[in-house]
């Protein structure tokens, strides 16, 4: 299988990446490559001109802001796996990232490729969901943030334009007493989510509940958060009822398609497990 | 209209310790570089979709699957394929641990196998059978049911730590 061909662009900075972008016919950025070149040699792709932005400095790094954590756009999933920061503060991330695909995958697929490729049944998009990430996006009139909530916005489509370019993904520190977890439910190691659950949780005075998000992936054209689950737990003590009967909200809102993985059926009635799972997983991590 | 090979450039890196120059289209793949332009055939390619780990090859010291690259991306790396394992006539502690273990049966999967046993010996210079197992997770073998590679790479694992020798050293 060879993809259409193409012309090929390695820019030395993201300015000129960005003005290739811009003024080149059907261009596309090329970062790890293990989602669009898979779809360029099936010719699922076929874009004229490719923009690679691998070579480009300075966007592999996981540093930590007063106020937020800050992933570089080309760090690969691996760096996500190994850093010790993500770990002990963001192990939701360190859950999604080590359950994608491969070693050799986790060894070249980056961050913001996962994120623009916008799968639904990809990992780190409801992880990064339920941790509330934003995306600092740099286009031909500067640069802009994308909210948590605006980013995905339909199957294999997200808010960016076409000769913009995800620089950073900027994660809000969690409060205090809060833990985080993602739980990829698929029947083989390696495969895609049949359903996937982020949970962030954080408790206030008691086991009450002061705050919590939960995303779920697989089961929608865009990862999504399970609102009417995450206003039932709110200001409750968190025991096991309270968390079943929140979880039989989660599948509200959700339309998941019937594939050879699972039907519609069973996914609706996985997210339920899920949630559960995850809430319990996340509560465990809170010190 | 564009004839087919129109936009051939020059592609330079260097495999197994040795400098390599040869043409390719900007969609030509690496595996198809590796292998057809630069006639490295150890490198094999099993799916062409990024599943089977067939194709896995060291590059820049990461462990990738070489169908899931561009030949032109490959642009002054510094790169080892199972030819680069052997020295002389000397195995790699890899292979011999996979010769003494009958870690293969028709020997399909083996290179890929090696490299990606590799880069986990790289890291993890003692891994437990789970951490294997994990390791080789990207590389498929339809032969051998797995067992006799883990023992191998356990086995390898050993002599490499007795050797104190964790990296290949392409001469
Ligand atoms: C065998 C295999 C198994 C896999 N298993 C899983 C899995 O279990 N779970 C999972 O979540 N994923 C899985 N993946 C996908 C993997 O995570 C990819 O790495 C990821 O989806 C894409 O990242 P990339 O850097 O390779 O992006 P690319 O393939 O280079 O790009 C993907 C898309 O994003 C765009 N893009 C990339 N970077 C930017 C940027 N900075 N700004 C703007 N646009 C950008 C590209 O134009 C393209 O449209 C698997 C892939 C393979 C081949
Ligand atoms: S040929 Fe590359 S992964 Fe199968
Ligand atoms: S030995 Fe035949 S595929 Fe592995």
């Amino acid at each position: 299988m060879t993809p259409k061909q193409f012309d090929y662009y390695s820019p030395a900075s993201l300015n000129e990446a960005i003005q290739l972008l811009k003024t080149k016919d059907e261009a596309k950025v090329l970062a790890g490559g293990q989602s669009l070149l898979a779809l360029m040699k099936l010719r699922l792709a076929a874009p004229k001109n490719i923009i690679d932005i691998t070579k480009l400095q300075g966007l592999s790094y996981i540093k930590e802001d007063k106020d937020y954590l800050a992933i570089g756009a080309l760090t690969i999933h691996d760096m996500l796996e190994q850093s010790a920061v993500i770990k002990s503060k963001f192990t939701i991330l360190n859950d999604a990232a080590s359950k994608i695909g491969d070693q050799q995958i986790r060894n070249r697929g980056t961050v913001a490729g996962s994120v623009c490729h916008a799968d639904p049944a990809a990992d780190l998009p409801t992880a990064l969901t339920a941790a509330d990430a934003s995306y600092v996006v740099q286009g031909p009139s500067g640069q802009r943030i994308i909210a948590p909530k605006d980013m995905f916005v339909d199957i294999f489509t997200t808010a960016l334009g076409h000769d913009e370019v995800v620089t950073e993904i900027r994660i809000p520190n969690f409060p205090l007493r809060t833990g985080s977890g993602y739980i990829k439910h698929s029947r083989r190691e390696g495969d895609f989510a049949i359903v996937g659950v982020g949970t962030v949780v954080t408790l206030g005075d008691g086991n009450v509940c002061k705050d919590v998000r939960i995303a779920l992936g697989s089961v929608n054209t865009t990862p999504m958060r399970a609102k009417s689950a995450e206003s039932y737990l709110r200001g409750k003590k968190l025991d096991d009822k309270t968390i079943a009967e929140a979880a039989e909200k989660g599948p509200e809102g959700a339309d998941p398609p019937s594939d050879m993985h699972g039907s519609r059926e069973y996914r609706l009635e996985m997210i339920k497990v899920f949630i559960r799972r995850t809430m319990k997983l996340a509560l465990s991590r809170i010190n | 209209m564009q004839s087919l090979k129109s936009n051939l450039v020059q592609v330079t890196c260097k495999i197994n310790g040795k400098e390599y120059t040869g043409m390719a289209e900007p969609r030509t793949l690496l595996v198809h570089f590796i292998r057809d332009d630069l006639n490295l055939t150890g490198t094999h390619i099993g799916c062409d979709t990024g599943h089977c780990g067939a194709c896995t090859i060291m590059f820049n010291g990461k462990a990738l699957k070489s169908c899931m690259l561009l030949a032109i991306q490959a642009q002054g790396a510094d790169i080892l394929t199972v030819e680069g394992l052997a020295q002389g006539d000397k195995l790699h502690p890899l292979q011999e641990a996979f010769w003494e273990n009958h870690g293969l049966q028709c020997g399909y999967c083996t290179p890929g196998m090696l490299i990606a046993s590799l880069f986990l010996l790289q890291r993890n210079p003692d891994p437990t059978e789970d951490e294997i197992r994990r390791g080789i997770e990207g590389n498929l073998c339809r032969c051998t049911g797995y067992v006799n590679i883990v023992k191998s790479i356990k086995a390898a694992a050993k002599k490499m730590q007795e050797g104190g020798k964790t990296t290949a050293q392409p001469s």
